[in-house]
């Protein structure tokens, strides 16, 4: 299948006075019409500076290398005037903090027409009843008193919703929705979630969820990327990746979700060590420093993302499009 | 846009203090625009019988006469509509060019923004009189040179702090949200920025405004703004200065309206600040 947005080898690095500053290394991944990928890693992994190359928001004194398709439409190097005519219409996205993404002094009926204004040109009366229309669908309630409110008016879950419908204005192929639950509380995430389902069942969208939570992720992806320090370390179909985690670092995270239906335990596991600092040069494996099961060979020779050999799952025609991808001298056997 | 402005009015209502100054600053802008056919003696009329007269209601000279004898409140009046004119486009043209200058350059940043803010201090280097004087010696004295010269140097300040504030607002989320969005620098400039930065201005525009007023008397003080038989509070007020003791009135009575415009913009500007920041609706 065509893939709808395809990122080929792209790198993101920052440029300091002394030193250049990695984020993101040779990250490739393709995402087809109407999927879900759900991208995990903590802070500092990369994971939204890859889609901020995409949208074209990296900082002033980023330099991104690789290549970024749209439709098979270069994007990475397009000036912002045909950027524009794709993002926020075909390609959108959801940010991590409703409080501070919407425009304080715009009423959230002006925010939500003014999409449908700059993209189709429709008239501002058109786009207010679209927005209505829009607030109903997210199900914002008292949809027509809240077009005139503005958005410290609106609760954080209520602004969120407002945020998703906002991408969802102009009916876009892909929405990229990075942490929209990490600035809400728990029971409202679980609302957002729901939300987000239902979304993708009523619209074609496909939808790339970025979250350091797996599982935030779990319950709405098709197929997880794991990323750690700037590399994917671990793809696969997500109910395979769960089951089945064949690089370390997933398994180590894995253990960190706190499961309500286990043992009570008296602590909660925990991932020891830290991430490498950005900039800090990698000869061997990134995570061979916290790795339990590193050896001689990991701290020289980089692991490449490959089939994992003897996958239980290789043969099973359901990924067979897909296959288990990881990155590690020693994968966990499956 | 119109329905910010529709909720800032209905704040400012409920503000009885803003109000009252702007019942104020409207009383004597008509006054001013309209003193001539209330006031039965002109401007430059000069009264032989009474010269350096006292207040007082049964000579016709309400607010008394000075040196010359011209009626001190036709003169008042006529002072206050050039100060406030002057006041008025000198501001708005330093507010329409420092806040479109500012708010490009705080958005675009790195090499343009440079560029534009060097421009702005080896402009703001450029001494006053001397640019003044220039101004004056080329084209010749007329009251639009004034407004032009002072909105010329007013800009300046005004482009300054909006830019400032123009690269605090750039890093918000609401602005990466916008550029998401699809929105083009201008729209985003226009829609998003500048109406962000509305408060400091306003704020800073009231305090422009007397400043531009107590400038121009400087300038007229020194012969190079406004003329006899012309007057602008600023000349009346040096006039009246040097009567200070024996003539009171003659410095009060313009001094008198000055203040009071002054204090007027003042708690308006005030009230105008609360009215358009919404979070405190």
């Amino acid at each position: 299948m065509q893939a709808l947005l395809s990122i080929d080898d792209l790198s993101v690095s920052f440029e300091r006075p002394n030193r250049n500053i990695s984020a993101v290394r040779q990250v490739s991944l393709a995402v087809t019409a109407r999927e879900c990928i759900g991208i995990v890693g903590e802070s500092g992994s990369g994971k939204t500076q890859v889609f901020m190359a995409a949208m074209g928001l990296l900082a002033a004194n980023a330099k991104a290398d690789g290549s970024v398709r749209f439709e098979s439409e270069e994007i990475l190097r397009a000036a912002p005037k045909e950027l524009n005519r794709i993002r926020g219409s075909k390609l959108t996205m959801v940010f991590q903090d409703p409080m501070t993404s919407l425009t304080p002094h715009l009423k959230i009926g002006t925010q939500l027409a003014e999409v449908l204004v700059c993209h189709t040109g429709a008239s501002w009366s058109e786009a207010r009843l679209a927005a209505r229309r829009m607030l109903e669908r997210v199900r914002v309630p008292e949809a027509q008193r809240r077009l005139n409110q503005y958005p410290h008016e609106l609760s954080g879950g209520l602004r969120q919703r407002v945020m998703i419908g906002m991408s969802l204005m102009c009916e876009p192929m892909l929405v990229i929705a990075d942490e929209p639950t990490t600035a809400l509380d728990v029971t409202v995430q679980a609302q957002i979630i729901g939300l987000l389902r239902a979304m993708r069942e009523e619209t074609h969208m496909a939808l790339v969820l970025i979250s350091h939570d797996l599982a935030v992720v779990a319950g709405l992806a098709d197929r997880i990327l794991v990323m750690y320090a700037g590399r994917i370390v671990e793809s696969a179909a997500a109910a395979e990746l769960l089951q089945n985690a064949r690089h370390p670092y997933t398994a180590e995270l894995l253990k960190c979700v706190p499961s309500l239906s286990g043992p009570l335990l008296e602590r909660l596991p925990t991932l020891s060590g830290q991430p490498p600092r950005p900039g800090e040069s990698l000869a061997g494996c990134a995570f061979a420093p916290r790795c339990p099961r590193a050896a001689e060979r990991c701290r020289v020779e980089r692991p490449l993302l490959e089939v994992a050999g003897a996958a239980r799952g290789a043969g099973d025609p359901q990924n067979a499009g897909d296959p288990h991808r990881v990155a590690c001298h020693f994968p966990l056997p499956p | 846009m119109s329905s910010l402005v529709d909720d800032a009015a209905r704040r400012l209502r409920s503000n009885s203090a803003a109000m009252c100054a702007i019942f104020v600053v409207f009383g004597i802008i008509a006054l001013a625009l309209f003193g001539p056919w209330i006031n039965p003696n002109g401007a430059e009329t000069l009264d032989w019988l009474h010269v350096a007269s006292k207040p007082a209601l049964q000579n016709a000279h309400w607010f008394g006469t000075d040196r010359l004898g011209r009626d001190l409140f036709a003169r008042t009046l006529e002072g206050t509509r050039v100060s406030l004119a002057v006041g008025l486009v000198a501001s708005a043209v330093s507010l329409a060019v420092g806040i479109t200058y500012g708010a490009v350059s705080g958005y675009l940043g790195g090499r343009t923004d440079h560029l534009m803010m060097r421009l702005i201090e080896i402009l703001s280097g450029l001494p006053l009189i001397f640019f003044v004087i220039f101004l004056t010696v080329v084209f010749g004295r007329n009251e639009y040179l004034l407004f032009l010269s002072i909105g010329a140097v007013g800009w300046l300040t005004m482009a300054r702090i909006v830019r400032g504030q123009t690269l605090s607002i750039r890093q918000k989320e609401f602005i990466e949200a916008a550029v998401a969005s699809g929105a083009g620098t201008a729209r985003i400039i226009v829609k998003h920025v500048i109406p962000n930065v509305v408060g400091p201005i306003v704020v800073y525009a009231t305090l422009t405004i007397p400043q531009i007023i107590m400038l121009e008397s400087f300038l007229s003080f020194l012969g190079l703004g406004i003329q006899e038989p012309s007057a602008s509070l600023g000349t009346l007020i040096a006039e009246g200065a040097g009567e200070m003791e024996a003539a009171p009135w003659m410095l009060l009575v313009p001094g008198g309206f000055l203040a009071a415009l002054l204090l007027a913009l003042n708690i308006f500007g005030d009230g105008l600040r609360d009215a358009l920041d919404v979070k405190e609706g």
